[in-house]
C-alpha cells in the first residue's frame, strides 16, 4: 500500500539545515495498522505529510497504491488526497460552528455525488461509530470522546483505503484518546489501512506493527504492537508472580 | 466578517445617499431651471427691427411688421417632441400712449404667462377678467398708479389688478394685458408679436425641438436659448460628476478594506484552510470558498447599504434639496449599489483568495 524509497527532507531553519527525513524506506501492506513512534522532532510528522501529499521529499520516492504521489501535479495531488487518503488530526479539527453532520460533510463536499446521497452516507458513517441522533449537535455539544469519533467519521467518510492519524491521542484525555484509538482499531478490522505517527508507546500499543523513527531515520525496523503487548503482560505478571 | 458587511454598508450607503440626493437635487435643480422661463424663443422672420424683451435681445424681430396669429400656436402644439414643451406663451406688443407717455403693452394670456415667470410676485392679484391688466413696478411708479386704480385706454376703462415687485427686468416697464384685450386695443385681431416656449429640456433635445417647430412654422425664426440650456445642463452635470467622483473614492476605499480584512481572515484560518487541502479540496475549491464568503458578504453589504442610503437620502431630503422634491427610486441605483458592491467585494478577495489556494498544506498540517 505505501512504499517509501530513500526519502530525504531537509529544512532551512534559521541557516541552520535541520534534516527531519534520512533515507527512509518503508513499506506498508494492505490492510496493516502500522504505528510510527518517536519523540518529539525524530521526523514522524514530516513522514506522515510526506505520504499524505502535502510535503514533497527533497529526494527518494513515495508510492501509494503504486501512485508515484509527487509525479502528480498540485492539483491531482489534492485529488488524490481526497480518493486514497483520510486524515485524523491532532486536536481532531472540528469546525466548532458546524454540527456533527456537517463536519463530516466536510470529507464529501467535492465528492460526486448528489446531496442526498452526501447526507445519506455521513449518516451512516455518523451511525457507524455510535452517533446516530447526535448528528445535528456542534462540537462542544459532544462528549470528547464524542468529538473523536466525528473526526473519525469525517476521516473515513469518502471511504479512503489509507487513513492517517497524527498524534491521534496527543491533545485528548486518556478516555477519549481510547476511544479513538479502538475506533482505529475497528477501522483496521474492517480493511482499511491505516498509519499512525505518536510519541505514545500505549497509543502504537493498539497497531499492528510498531515503527520508530529517530533523527530523521528508521531505527529499530520492526515490532510487533500485540507481542508487545503481550509482551508487556507477561512482564507484569511475572513482576506480579515475583512479589 | 460581520464588521465587513457593516464596513461595505456604510461605504455603500454613503455612495447610494449622495447618488440619491444628487439625483433629488439635480431633478429639483432642473424642475426648477426649467422653471425660470423661456428657452425658446419664436419670432417673425421677416423682422428687421431690433427686440428686446425681458433681458433677452434677439436679432431681426420686430413687433411692427410680420407677426404671427394664433393659429401658429396651434402648429407648435403638433411637432413629435409636443411632450416635452411645458408652456407656450404668445405675446402682442405695441406701443400704446398712457398719461401722456409712449409705453410698450404687452398682450398675454395671463394663465401661461404665470406659468412661465414663476419668479413674479405681485402686489395685488393676478387678473382674472378681461378688462383687468397689471402693471409693471416702474411704470406703476411713474404713472403713479397703485393696485385698484383705473385706466383710461382709448376710450376703455381698465382695472389695475396688480402691480409687479421689481424684478429688474424689462417687465418693470410694461403693461400687462388681456392677450385678446390687447389685440383689440392695438387693432390686430388674432395676431401675436412673438411666441416664448419653456422646454423641459434637462434630459430633452432641444436642438431637435427648435428644428420641429422651426418646421412647423417656416414664416418664423426659432432660437434656441444656448446659453440658458447649456448653463442648466452644466450645473446638473457638476453635480453628478461631484457625485461620481465621491463614489470612485470610496469604491477605492472599499476595495482596501475588503483586502485587508480578507487577508486577515485567511492569515487567521490557515487550519482551516489546511483541513480543507488536506481533506483533498483544490486550490480551485478553495478560491470559490474565499470568493463565495466575500459574494455573500457583499451581497449582504449591498443590500442592506443600499436600504440604508436610501433611508439616509430620505432624511436628508429636506435639508439638502426641495422639500417639494421626492427621492428619486431607481432601480438602476439599486441595482448599480449592489453590483458594485459585489464588484468591489470580489476584486478585493481575489488576491486573498489566491493566497489562500497557495498556501503550502504542509505548513497548514503544521499548524493542525
Amino acid at each position: 500500500m505505501i512504499a517509501l524509497h530513500n526519502v530525504w527532507k531537509t529544512y532551512n531553519t534559521d541557516g541552520a539545515p535541520v534534516h527531519a527525513l534520512r533515507g527512509v524506506s518503508l513499506n506498508v501492506a494492505e490492510g496493516e495498522y502500522v504505528a510510527v513512534m518517536g519523540p518529539s522532532g525524530s521526523g514522524k510528522s514530516t513522514l506522515l505529510a510526506a505520504i499524505g501529499a502535502m510535503n514533497p521529499p527533497d529526494q527518494g520516492q513515495v508510492l501509494v497504491d503504486g501512485i508515484d504521489v509527487y509525479g502528480l501535479n498540485v492539483e491531482r495531488q489534492a485529488d488524490f488526497r481526497h480518493e486514497y487518503l483520510g486524515f485524523v488530526f491532532q486536536q481532531l479539527q472540528l469546525l466548532p460552528y458546524l454540527t456533527a453532520l456537517e463536519n463530516v460533510l466536510l470529507g464529501l463536499v467535492i465528492a460526486r455525488l448528489t446531496r442526498a446521497e452526501k447526507i445519506s452516507r455521513a449518516r451512516e458513517v455518523l451511525r457507524e461509530v455510535g452517533l446516530a441522533g447526535k448528528e445535528n449537535r456542534l462540537p462542544y455539544q459532544l462528549s470528547g470522546g464524542e468529538q473523536g469519533r466525528v473526526a473519525v467519521a469525517r476521516a473515513i467518510v469518502n471511504q479512503p483505503p489509507l487513513v492517517l492519524a497524527d498524534e491521534p491521542t496527543g491533545n485528548l484525555d486518556r478516555a477519549t484518546g481510547t476511544q479513538v484509538l479502538e475506533l482505529l482499531r475497528e477501522l483496521n478490522a474492517t480493511g482499511h489501512t491505516v498509519l499512525m505517527v505518536t510519541h505514545d508507546a500505549e497509543a502504537a500499543e493498539y497497531a499492528n506493527r510498531i515503527v520508530t523513527i529517530r533523527d530523521g531515520q528508521i531505527s529499530d525496523g520492526h515490532s510487533d504492537g500485540a507481542a508487545l503487548r503481550e509482551h508487556g503482560r507477561s512482564s507484569s505478571h511475572e513482576k506480579a508472580e515475583e512479589v | 466578517m460581520i464588521l465587513l458587511v457593516l464596513g461595505l454598508a456604510v461605504g455603500v450607503a454613503t455612495v447610494v445617499a449622495l447618488m440619491a440626493v444628487t439625483r433629488t437635487m439635480r431633478q429639483a435643480i432642473a424642475d426648477r431651471l426649467d422653471q425660470y422661463g423661456a428657452n425658446i424663443l419664436i419670432v417673425p422672420r421677416s423682422s428687421d427691427l431690433s427686440l428686446s424683451y425681458g433681458g433677452i435681445t434677439v436679432a431681426s424681430a420686430s413687433y411692427d411688421v410680420g407677426e404671427m396669429t394664433l393659429e401658429d400656436i396651434k402648429s407648435i402644439t403638433t411637432i413629435r417632441e409636443a411632450r416635452n414643451i411645458s408652456v407656450i406663451a404668445p405675446k402682442l406688443l405695441g406701443a400704446v400712449e398712457l398719461g401722456g407717455r409712449r409705453v410698450l403693452m404687452a398682450g398675454v394670456l395671463f394663465l401661461d404667462e404665470i406659468r412661465l415667470k414663476q419668479w413674479w410676485d405681485v402686489d395685488g392679484e393676478y387678473p382674472a377678467a378681461p378688462d383687468e391688466v397689471l402693471l409693471g413696478a416702474r411704470l406703476a411708479e411713474v404713472l403713479s398708479i397703485q393696485p385698484g386704480d383705473a385706466l383710461e385706454l382709448q376710450g376703455q376703462t381698465l382695472h389695475v389688478i396688480g402691480v409687479l415687485e421689481e424684478n429688474g427686468s424689462q417687465d418693470d416697464g410694461i403693461l400687462f394685458a388681456d392677450l385678446a384685450l390687447a389685440q383689440g386695443l392695438l387693432g390686430k385681431p388674432e395676431r401675436i408679436s412673438l411666441v416664448e416656449v419653456a422646454a423641459l429640456c434637462t434630459e430633452c433635445p432641444i436642438e431637435m425641438i427648435v428644428e420641429q417647430i422651426s418646421e412647423a412654422l417656416p414664416q418664423a425664426r426659432v432660437t434656441a436659448l444656448r446659453q440658458a440650456v447649456t448653463l442648466r445642463m452644466e450645473t446638473v452635470e457638476h453635480l453628478t460628476d461631484f457625485a461620481l467622483g465621491i463614489s470612485l473614492v470610496v469604491s477605492a476605499i472599499g476595495a482596501l478594506v475588503v483586502l485587508m480584512t480578507m487577508l486577515g481572515a485567511v492569515s487567521e484560518r490557515r487550519q482551516e484552510i489546511g483541513l480543507f487541502r488536506a481533506l483533498g479540496f483544490r486550490q480551485a475549491h478553495i478560491k470559490r470558498v474565499v470568493l463565495g464568503e466575500a459574494l455573500a458578504v457583499s451581497l449582504a453589504g449591498g443590500v442592506v447599504g443600499w436600504m440604508a442610503g436610501m433611508a439616509t437620502a430620505i432624511a436628508l431630503r429636506p435639508s439638502l434639496a426641495d422639500v417639494t422634491t421626492p427621492v428619486v427610486w431607481d432601480p438602476w441605483l439599486a441595482l448599480g449599489a449592489i453590483g458594485g458592491t459585489l464588484l468591489v467585494g470580489l476584486g478585493g478577495s481575489l488576491y486573498p483568495a489566491m493566497r489562500a489556494a497557495r498556501l503550502d498544506p504542509s505548513t497548514a498540517l503544521r499548524s493542525l
